[in-house]
């Protein structure tokens, strides 16, 4: 119980020697808790062996709302509500007066995916407002990378591949108080 | 160094001649006499059930707009309106061999001419990615300069051998009763259109010329000399401009001049968004061929990803570019820029609403998905959806103005189409046994070898 809350933070300082000790220490079958950097790193989830995003399907999800929400929307507005003969064009019928109404389904469309995309990943990362920063070293928002691996009775064995894996500094850190 | 295989070479040939055979075929049955016309429509007519006063009013609409304040002697108005209705169906079946040959050609040049701007934009941005395929590129352009002599060759071809069969202010006499055009003659007429195009084909060619023979010098010269490839990008982003300003006119002259009265303000940006995505497209496939015969071990699943990514957002820039034009002479409901549109909707409703669905929801549904742009027999299938789609896309803007409503995707048309889809095959393949397939002295060969999505 106690051994296990405890963890190794090893601080690196630069993205290329982060990715090739991800490599090392995967190949070790160690199991890598969490990774902070402070710009995202190209490949560095495939190296750590996480899951494929899903972020994907959920924008396409929330693109197809957005559509729907535009089409419902503007038939309401400007066919059953307040229809208005606009350049001679009279809204009585959704389908002929729907090329006007294309730029806003696009842009809808867009508008859905993009926001509710990035809200989706804040909440998935479980970031949300007033939330206390996770983060356990100020300078991996700045030029330091930082691996965080679990430790189960092999503290001396860990340290040690760390620190031939290039990392700068390792502190061992409690996280049970 | 590649081969061109036996097989291939035979297999375009093979094209050239079935598409000899058919374009000669279309020629030779495309002369009506005009009791043949007559008889003709007295059949249809009788099969529609009083056609007549429609195809008279399709008329209207269409293109002349001449017609009728004889109403108050009806019996010789509708002898005399009979006759000139018959005369302009015998000339309209008489311009489909020619616009169909015209299309298909213009297609083919397309695609080499989007895929040189394309490949000037890799060397322009510097793109670290793409050098590995730089040598499928520059034989693709190879087709360019053929290409583009038949393009003008034919249509200067149709104004003097000819009966005017594509670009009536070819016609002197058509030009004698319009206004319209009398005021456009000092733009639109024979001289000018052949010294224009004439300077855009030697423009572009020049450009390729050079490129490709940098592109070759830059494999011979040592690992540290970089000169040709700074040569390379100089005339790469002049060639740009000047190719953005040319393509824009060409698209004026060789296809906006058909219907001479309409204009559209982007309609040079609407022919690029065409030529580019099938300029990519013809990449991929090249590439993926080539790759299939293992020709081309360099090229790995990324940079297929990239072309497909290419397709996919060119696809969808093609339609805003389409959707802009119609949806503003749309609204604005303007007589002379509206009967575009509206021959379009009456007598070519199904290609031109199918063209959008291929050229937009076949490629947005089947691309989208990241995984699928790396799986080449999806992107094949794309590809030809796409290709199949941008050739109606040009088959839109010059039938309604040639052939009005006697169009039909028939034996001239696919004819023309096998017969430059031959001459494309040779050429292109001819031009890619003549340098290896790895322009292995490009400074990003590396990056390019190593790319990594």
């Amino acid at each position: 119980m106690e051994e296990s809350s405890k963890v190794i933070h090893a601080i690196y300082t630069d993205d290329d020697v982060l990715m090739s000790a991800v490599k090392k220490v995967k190949a070790e079958r160690h199991h890598i808790e969490e990774i902070f950097t402070p710009f995202p790193v190209h490949g560095l989830d495939k190296a750590m062996g996480l899951a494929p995003t899903r972020i994907a399907i959920a924008s396409f999800i929330y693109g197809c709302i957005g559509l729907t929400v535009a089409i419902v929307m503007m038939n309401f507005i400007m066919i059953e509500d307040w229809p208005q003969n606009i350049g001679g064009k009279p809204s009585f019928s959704y389908i002929e007066n729907m090329p006007a109404f294309v730029p806003i389904m696009f842009e809808l469309t867009v508008f859905f995916a993009a926001h509710l995309m990035v809200i989706t990943f804040y909440l998935r990362s479980r970031m949300w407002p007033f939330k206390k920063a996770e983060n356990p070293d100020p300078r991996t928002t700045d030029d330091h990378f930082l691996m965080e691996i679990a430790i189960h009775n092999n503290e001396k064995e860990l340290a040690q591949l760390l620190k031939e894996t290039g990392a700068v500094e390792i502190n061992i850190i409690d996280k049970a108080h | 160094m590649y081969t061109f295989s036996n097989k291939l070479k035979t297999f375009s040939f093979a094209l050239i001649i079935l598409g000899l055979l058919g374009v000669g075929y279309g020629f030779m049955t495309s002369h009506k006499s005009l009791d043949e016309v007559k008889t003709m429509l007295a059949e249809e007519a009788s099969a529609h059930g009083g056609g007549h006063g429609e195809a008279a009013a399709h008329e209207a609409v269409a293109t002349h707009g001449e017609q009728s304040s004889e109403e108050a002697h009806v019996d010789v108005a509708e002898a005399h309106h009979g006759d000139e209705h018959a005369k302009h169906v015998q000339h309209q079946i008489a311009n489909r061999p020619w616009s169909a040959l015209y299309v298909a050609a213009f297609f083919f040049m397309m695609i080499a001419l989007g895929a040189l701007a394309f490949y000037a934009i890799q060397f322009a941005a510097q793109a670290g990615w793409s050098p590995v395929l730089f040598r499928v590129m520059e034989g693709i352009t190879a087709y360019l300069l053929p290409g583009a002599l038949i393009v003008l060759g034919i249509a200067v071809a149709s104004g003097t051998i000819g009966h005017y069969n594509l670009f009536v202010w070819m016609d002197p006499e058509v030009v004698a009763h319009d206004k319209l055009i009398q005021g456009k003659s000092g733009f639109l007429n024979m001289t000018g259109f052949i010294i224009r195009g004439l300077i855009f084909i030697a423009g572009w060619c020049t450009y390729r010329h050079f490129a490709r023979k940098f592109s070759i010098a830059q494999d011979n010269a040592d690992v540290n000399d970089n000169r040709n490839f700074k040569k390379s990008f100089r005339i790469s982003a002049a060639f740009l401009v000047f190719y953005i300003y040319t393509e824009s006119m060409m698209s004026w002259d060789w296809i906006m001049s058909v219907d001479p009265h309409w204009f559209s303000t982007l309609f040079g940006w609407y022919v690029f968004a065409s030529m580019f995505v099938s300029g990519i497209t013809v990449i991929a496939m090249v590439t993926m061929y080539l790759k299939s015969k293992g020709l081309l071990p360099f090229v790995n699943d990324s940079h297929l990803h990239d072309l497909a990514k290419f397709m996919f957002g060119i696809s969808i820039f093609w339609t805003y570019l389409w959707f802009s034009q119609f949806m503003l002479i749309w609204y604005s409901n303007i007589p002379e820029e509206v009967t575009y549109f509206v021959t379009r909707f009456q007598d070519y409703q199904l290609p031109f609403l199918g063209m959008v669905v291929m050229n937009f929801v076949f490629p947005l549904l089947i691309l989208m998905n990241s995984d699928y742009k790396r799986i080449p027999w999806f992107v094949v299938m794309a590809g030809i959806v796409i290709l199949c789609g941008h050739y109606i896309d040009i088959f839109n803007m010059i039938m309604p103005a040639t052939v009005g409503d006697r169009w039909f995707i028939g034996i001239p048309e696919i004819s023309s189409i096998l017969l430059f889809a031959g001459l494309f095959i040779f050429v292109v393949f001819t031009a890619l046994t003549k340098a290896p397939l790895l322009a292995k002295g490009n400074p990003f060969i590396k990056e390019s070898e190593h790319f990594h999505y």
